[in-house]
């Protein structure tokens, strides 16, 4: 299936949960947020919220700013 | 903030932000240093215990890349997240939500800006996402202009830190309207932070003379050819100001006034 992550399309192997994909993209979930379809989802949910074809997701962290 | 400085009982000075007290009144953002490990030492340098951040998309496509909190550790120090970038309520509200998710705290740093030119910020989109943060739970230290009236709306609103610009962001230019910033120090209950157009130690002295609680900046640390040294340069200056606000100056007058007596000339 295909997702939007910040705005790119990815194909990624589904179906997924927020946790699966995470897994998939190799990233620390301890280390980021993630918005899905403009819903933030708290981390305690990444296993129970499933991603579907279509979805918009922004992942995010802290980066160096002012 | 105009009430009586904040001297514990044992004779010391600290700075209280939603609660929490920090011994340092500087605060320095984290943006445009070379690399990491120069942010870092500018930090210890500083002596910084709160330190802004900005919210970005990660890298999906090489997600090893080094983070920030792999150098700073968002344990030992307060993380601000900002909302640097944003033009409108809506999307300021957006990125501290998920600032809250990735940090788990609720103290934030709100600015919305107006203007790509001078980054000055738009009030009425800064007033609209200071009202829906206060409502969700937030914590809010807010960039504004320095007219006491939006600093006085913000504040009457629940933010728990005024941080008016002394020049635009980024400019170096310092404290362009000292009048202003003193006249939001005296009627402001809550701490107020010279956020923005800080270039030298002067700047920063002349901020916390003024009687401002803390002074945040970036560029003038980051952009510094000693970024470090610039930070003990203004760890030092921020005391220095503050000591001199406390101690209270001496009247201005208008003629010279000799220091030595005029009795036993010979």
């Amino acid at each position: 299936m295909e997702v939007t992550i910040n705005g790119e399309r990815h194909g990624i192997d589904g179906p997924v949960s927020v946790h699966g994909l995470l897994r998939q993209l190799g990233l620390d979930a301890r280390k980021i947020a993630v918005e899905h379809n403009l819903e933030i989802v708290p981390r305690s949910t990444y296993r129970d919220i499933a991603v579907k074809d279509g979805d918009r997701l922004e992942i995010v962290h802290f980066v160096g700013g002012g | 903030m105009n009430v009586q400085p904040d001297i514990s009982e044992q004779g010391q000075d600290y700075f209280e932000i939603a609660g929490k007290r920090y011994q340092s009144r500087l605060i320095i953002g984290t943006g445009k240093y070379k690399d990491f490990e120069q942010n870092a030492a500018a930090l210890v340098a500083s002596g910084a215990e709160i330190l802004t951040v900005a919210v970005r998309r990660v890298n999906v496509t090489d997600p090893n890349q080094p983070m920030l909190v792999d150098f700073i550790d968002p344990k030992k120090y307060t993380y601000l997240p900002n909302t640097a970038g944003c033009f409108t309520a809506d999307d300021a509200v957006r990125t501290l939500r998920l600032a809250r998710e990735a940090g788990g705290w609720e103290l934030v740093k709100l600015e919305v800006l107006g203007d790509k030119k001078t980054l000055y910020p738009n009030m009425l989109e800064t007033l609209s996402a200071a009202r829906k943060l206060l409502h969700e739970g937030f914590q809010v230290m807010v960039y504004c202009n320095d007219d006491p009236i939006m600093a006085k709306e913000l504040e009457d609103m629940g933010c728990c830190a005024i941080m008016p610009l002394a020049a635009p962001i980024g400019s170096g230019l310092g404290i362009q309207n000292p009048v202003n910033i003193r006249l939001i120090v005296e009627q402001t209950e809550v701490p107020v932070i010279v956020d923005a157009g800080v270039g030298t130690a002067s700047d920063a002295a002349i901020a916390m003379e003024l009687g401002c609680d803390g002074v945040l900046m970036n560029t003038a640390i980051a952009e510094a050819k000693d970024p470090e040294k610039m930070a003990r340069a203004m760890k030092l200056a921020v005391e220095a100001g503050r000591l001199a606000y406390l101690a209270g100056r001496m009247a201005k007058k208008r003629y010279a006034d000799p220091s030595s007596p005029l009795a036993g000339l010979i």
